[in-house]
């Protein structure tokens, strides 16, 4: 059974990716994960200096899932790639760097600091952060600012560059597009859906940032929608997630279109989450008698007569 | 390295309307487990409440040969996740993932132990007494609570030789008013040369009274937060503590793996 995918030149020895501001810099759960089994893990999201982040309260439970404005609290990329850096490497990790910017040029600074240390495997380029003013939703709520940052990237950097996209938008695809049309090798969506609780008895919001994302199962279908329809709209891969908490939402994922999946909300409930996912996907390969996990992308039956509610439903 | 315990409601009982203890059938984690340690529950299956919720370890329940058995939790009933863990029946499965976080440093003699709990926040200090009197150390527990039905397990103390000062806002038990009152005099009358170390765990505005009158009279302090805390290991940033470093300058630390008990004197309070 082979597990694995590829993302542009990079290779994944399966497609479980740890999603980014949820896996900390991965070296936290190097106690309860070995690092090495999972297809990747997405660094926290990193400027070029570090930052504090939004005070606390920073998450808020919401029917199935959270609100969370953290603010992008992170140590800067100086500092990862010296501190955190070798022990991913000596662990075996494949590592993608969350990379942030408040310009055009921190972008690529950053872009140029992790590619130039060993052991980064990619770049995930964040432009769609909802919780901070100057960090990238700029970019990705522009079609010419989606455009630019991820060309600027391409050129600065020979490691694969992947965008992720916020849901913010009315149509992600055509940001999937921009980034396919700016040399991205691959998109990440989704990011979180910006919204807002308010604890009614003091009026207050119930976070300090008063608004902040969305995840959990609550967005998951929302999620899967946009993986395939921007699965209609470019060729180049996809790392799909929102809401992912088991192998059938995975499955989902890659059945929309997704080539690989990230998991994040989820990992907070369990860390041990990876290898029971993994398992159920290859338990759903043995008994669809699926040999390359690669075969399930985008291998949604979409004809209408597929459709018919008087067919019995095929267990899965 | 914390361990996840599918664990089953040994029992649960109730000590007042909004009070109870339940024991979990989770004695690896017991074994472990330090003073001041916690667990991340999740007290019901599926995604509503989706998050686990943090709880200091309350008692280490041990067999006739001293091993682990059992843990305890101290909860009060405030949201969605404490109401399923008030209504736990035995047999329930309550996902159980711990130890995690940095315990209490225990102090032994010449040094003398003050403990201070606020409400819920007696939790940590049941296995911390037990560690203090171990070690032989002279320990006072100033405990508060709003009446007198919510000061809990004042035998357990006792038993563990334990000196109770206990004070509640309505004054049915020991002093009336708050915990601190009494704290702040104590310290007053005590001479500079007895080593002491202070231990702390309640709401917001005692940890930061309690700081404050560590830092008065020169006293070490230990702290245990509770912060809406997302998962436990350091991956969400969610439960952070402004804190000032070495240097001067704050930064917000991460209570779940830095804490949760936290040295009061770098604690910045709101």
């Amino acid at each position: 059974m082979d597990l694995s995918v590829r993302i542009g030149s990079l290779t994944l020895k399966n497609p479980l990716v740890a999603a980014s501001g949820c896996f900390g810099y991965g070296v936290e759960y190097a106690e309860v994960v070995d690092l090495s089994t999972l297809g990747a893990i997405v660094s926290k999201g990193l400027f070029l200096e570090p930052r504090e982040g939004h005070p606390a309260p920073r998450i808020v439970e919401t029917p199935a899932g959270m609100l969370n404005a953290i603010g992008l609290q992170g140590i800067g990329a100086r500092r990862f790639v010296d501190e955190k850096l070798p022990e991913l490497r000596a662990r075996g990790a494949t590592v993608i760097v969350n990379v942030c910017g408040t310009t055009l040029d921190e972008y690529v600074e950053v872009s140029r600091v992790v590619s130039d240390a060993e052991g980064v495997a990619a770049i995930e380029l964040n432009i769609s952060c909802p919780n901070i003013k100057e960090g990238g939703i700029q970019f990705g709520c522009s079609l010419n600012g989606t455009f630019d940052v991820v060309s600027a990237v391409r050129k600065a950097t020979p490691l694969p560059v992947i965008p992720k996209l916020t849901p913010n938008v009315t149509d992600v695809a055509s940001f999937a597009r921009a980034a396919e049309d700016a040399g991205a090798d691959a998109v990440s969506l989704v990011n979180t859906f910006l919204a807002m609780v308010i604890d009614v008895e003091s009026r207050r919001p119930k976070i300090s940032n008063v608004v902040g994302g969305l995840s959990g199962p609550a967005i998951r279908p929302i999620a899967v929608r946009m993986v395939w329809e921007c699965r209609q709209t470019v060729k180049i891969p996809i790392l799909g997630m929102g809401g992912i908490a088991d192998a059938r939402d995975a499955l989902e994922f890659l059945i929309a279109g997704a080539n690989a999946v990230q998991i994040g909300t989820a990992n907070f409930v369990d860390p041990f989450i990876w290898g029971k996912v993994l398992g159920g996907i290859t338990d759903y390969m043995e008994r669809h008698r699926v040999a390359r996990v690669a075969d399930l992308v985008g291998s949604l039956d979409a004809r209408e007569e597929a459709a018919d509610p008087t067919r019995p439903a095929k267990s899965v | 390295m914390p361990i996840d315990v599918p664990a089953r409601v040994l029992a649960n009982r109730r000590l007042s309307d909004d009070y109870n203890v339940l024991t979990l059938d989770a004695p690896a984690i017991g074994a472990a487990a330090e003073p001041g340690q916690f667990v991340m529950l999740k007290p019901g299956a599926g995604a509503d409440p989706l998050l686990r919720r943090p709880f200091s370890v309350f008692e280490v329940l041990r067999d006739d040969r001293g091993a682990a058995a059992a843990i305890t939790i101290l909860s009060k009933r405030i949201g969605p996740s404490t109401r399923l863990i008030f209504d736990a029946v035995p047999g329930r499965r309550v996902d159980c993932l711990g130890p995690l976080g940095r315990p209490f440093t225990p102090v032994a003699p010449p040094s003398d132990a003050w403990m201070i709990a606020g409400g819920v926040g007696l939790a940590p200090f049941a296995t911390l007494a037990e560690a203090l009197a171990a070690r032989g150390a002279a320990t006072t527990l100033f405990y508060g609570a709003r009446r007198g039905d919510e000061l809990f397990y004042l035998d357990f103390f006792r038993a563990l030789g334990v000196e109770l000062i206990l004070t509640t806002e309505d004054g049915s038990i020991g002093e009336r008013g708050r915990v601190v009152a009494p704290l702040e005099r104590r310290l007053a009358e005590r001479s500079a040369g007895a080593a002491l170390m202070l231990y702390a765990c309640g709401p917001e505005p005692m940890l930061a009274a309690v700081a404050r009158a560590a830092a008065r009279y020169g006293r070490p302090c230990q702290i245990s937060v509770e912060r809406i805390m997302g998962c436990g290991l350091g991956g969400c940033y969610s439960c952070v503590v402004p804190m000032r470093a070495d240097d001067g300058a704050v930064h917000n630390v991460r209570s779940c793996i830095a804490g949760p008990v936290l040295a009061a004197d770098r604690v910045v309070w709101g």
